[in-house]
């Protein structure tokens, strides 16, 4: 089973991502911070990680920037869920390495449709 | 809602649009209707019924059509089409057209524009190799509100995110404030009209691809049938149709194949089904989703 790192200082934003994770077979970890999520990758890297922007401690570009600098951090698939929603943003967490960007709202559909553009599921009909 | 005016909309939509409702989407006609009476300065459902029954207004008519035919679509919706566009029908059609240098799409229910962009964007990142050949992108829809919708391309948060990668919406579009405007060198690729497939198609000329996805189903067995023999009128002899995932051609039409590899996937047939070359074995190109999804991601 595929692992997904949620990375969100909402507990809401994190309970229904892992609901919608879980129901594409992932198995749901948790970190509130940057900070937690890199203390997390340090011992285990996950397949993918689901990423906020705005969080104390460490920011999610922050972690973005420090992950992929770790060994084997150039792994997991990065996918940005953030409520900022400009192109500026985008570029940035482009360039610092991310493979997809979700603007907030999200849903299952969305998370569903990145996660198979990105190859982490397969397209099943 | 009264069984004589369900009755009235149902004949109303068969007729006009070949649309078949059945008595069990009847909450559709309420939800999609009711804001249609609004328009037009009704106080209710109730009281549009009636006046369509005393004084049938064509326009009136135009825009129930139109409210009730479903625009449910999104870029790259399936993924599997385009990766069967890109990475089977395109190797083969550049090779037969080589001479010709000229391929016409069409997109026989476009809605808000999402399917005939996502082409549009794919022969955009072809555009060196394509150097040289014309693609003609052609997308019709019934409804002229959303044809108006697709020809502005601007798109919601919500819509540049379901199905599109997120470096074609770097790349291929551009912010004002919460709305998504796609670039016009995408949309310039591709022309809008409104056409009815109940219609006579002749005018449309002749396709080397169609999309026709996910619009047969609203259709009963009659019309299906003779939608899809007209639309093969239309088709080169070595051209290729796509169908959605639950759609399918086997016992409307004997005018088209399917190919057993590639679901939704059709050729027409002339010959009988057994003497078909599936457009597989023309096609020397592997076809992945990995190469699809890849080239989707390819940064330049």
């Amino acid at each position: 089973m595929k692992t997904c790192l949620v990375v969100d200082d909402s507990r809401v934003v994190r309970k229904v991502a892992r609901r919608i994770l879980e129901d594409i077979s992932f198995k749901c970890e948790e970190a509130e911070d940057g900070m937690q999520a890199y203390e997390y990758c340090k011992s285990s890297m996950p397949n993918a990680i689901l990423l906020d922007w705005n969080m104390p401690v460490m920011s999610g570009i922050e972690f973005l920037e420090k992950l992929r600098q770790m060994p084997s951090g150039t792994n997991p698939k990065v996918i940005f869920c953030t409520t900022e929603n400009d192109m500026t943003h985008i570029q940035r967490a482009m360039a610092a390495g991310a493979d997809e960007y979700i603007m907030k709202p999200f849903d299952t559909d969305i998370i569903r449709s990145k996660f198979i553009q990105i190859g982490l599921i397969a397209d099943e009909e | 809602m009264k069984i004589s005016d369900f009755e009235l909309f149902k004949s109303l939509l068969y007729e006009r649009s070949g649309l078949v409702i059945s008595p069990d989407k009847s909450y559709l006609l309420e939800s999609r209707l009711t804001p249609i009476a609004k328009k037009w300065g009704l106080p209710s459902l109730e009281s549009m019924t009636m006046q369509l029954r005393a004084l049938p207004d064509e326009k009136l008519i135009k825009d129930i059509v139109e409210a009730m035919t479903t625009n449910e679509t999104s870029f790259f919706r399936d993924t599997k089409p385009f990766q069967i566009f890109q990475d089977t029908i395109l190797p083969v059609l550049l090779e037969k057209r080589k001479t010709r240098k000229s391929i016409r799409i069409w997109c026989a229910a476009s809605s808000s524009g999402q399917e005939p962009y996502s082409l549009a964007m794919i022969l955009k990142e072809k555009e060196a190799e394509l150097r040289g050949w014309r693609f003609e992108i052609v997308a019709t829809d019934i409804s002229d509100e959303i044809l108006d919708q697709a020809k502005r391309a601007s798109y919601t948060q919500f819509e540049v995110q379901r199905g599109l990668p997120i470096q074609y919406l770097m790349k291929y579009f551009m912010q004002f404030g919460d709305s998504w405007q796609l670039k016009d060198e995408i949309r310039n690729m591709v022309r809008f009209s409104n056409f009815n497939l109940l219609d006579n198609m002749s005018r449309m000329g002749t396709f080397d691809i169609v999309f026709c996805r996910n619009v047969l189903i609203y259709f009963d067995e009659k019309n299906k049938g003779e939608i899809l023999e007209k639309i093969a009128g239309q088709l080169e002899n070595d051209g290729f149709l796509l169908l959605g995932g639950a759609e399918t051609v086997l016992g409307i039409t004997n005018k088209f194949t399917p190919n057993p590899e590639k679901r939704g996937l059709y050729i027409k047939s002339d010959k009988p089904a057994s003497t078909i070359v599936s457009p597989r074995n023309a096609s020397a190109a592997p076809s992945s989703t990995s190469s699809f999804t890849s080239s989707l991601f390819k940064r330049t």
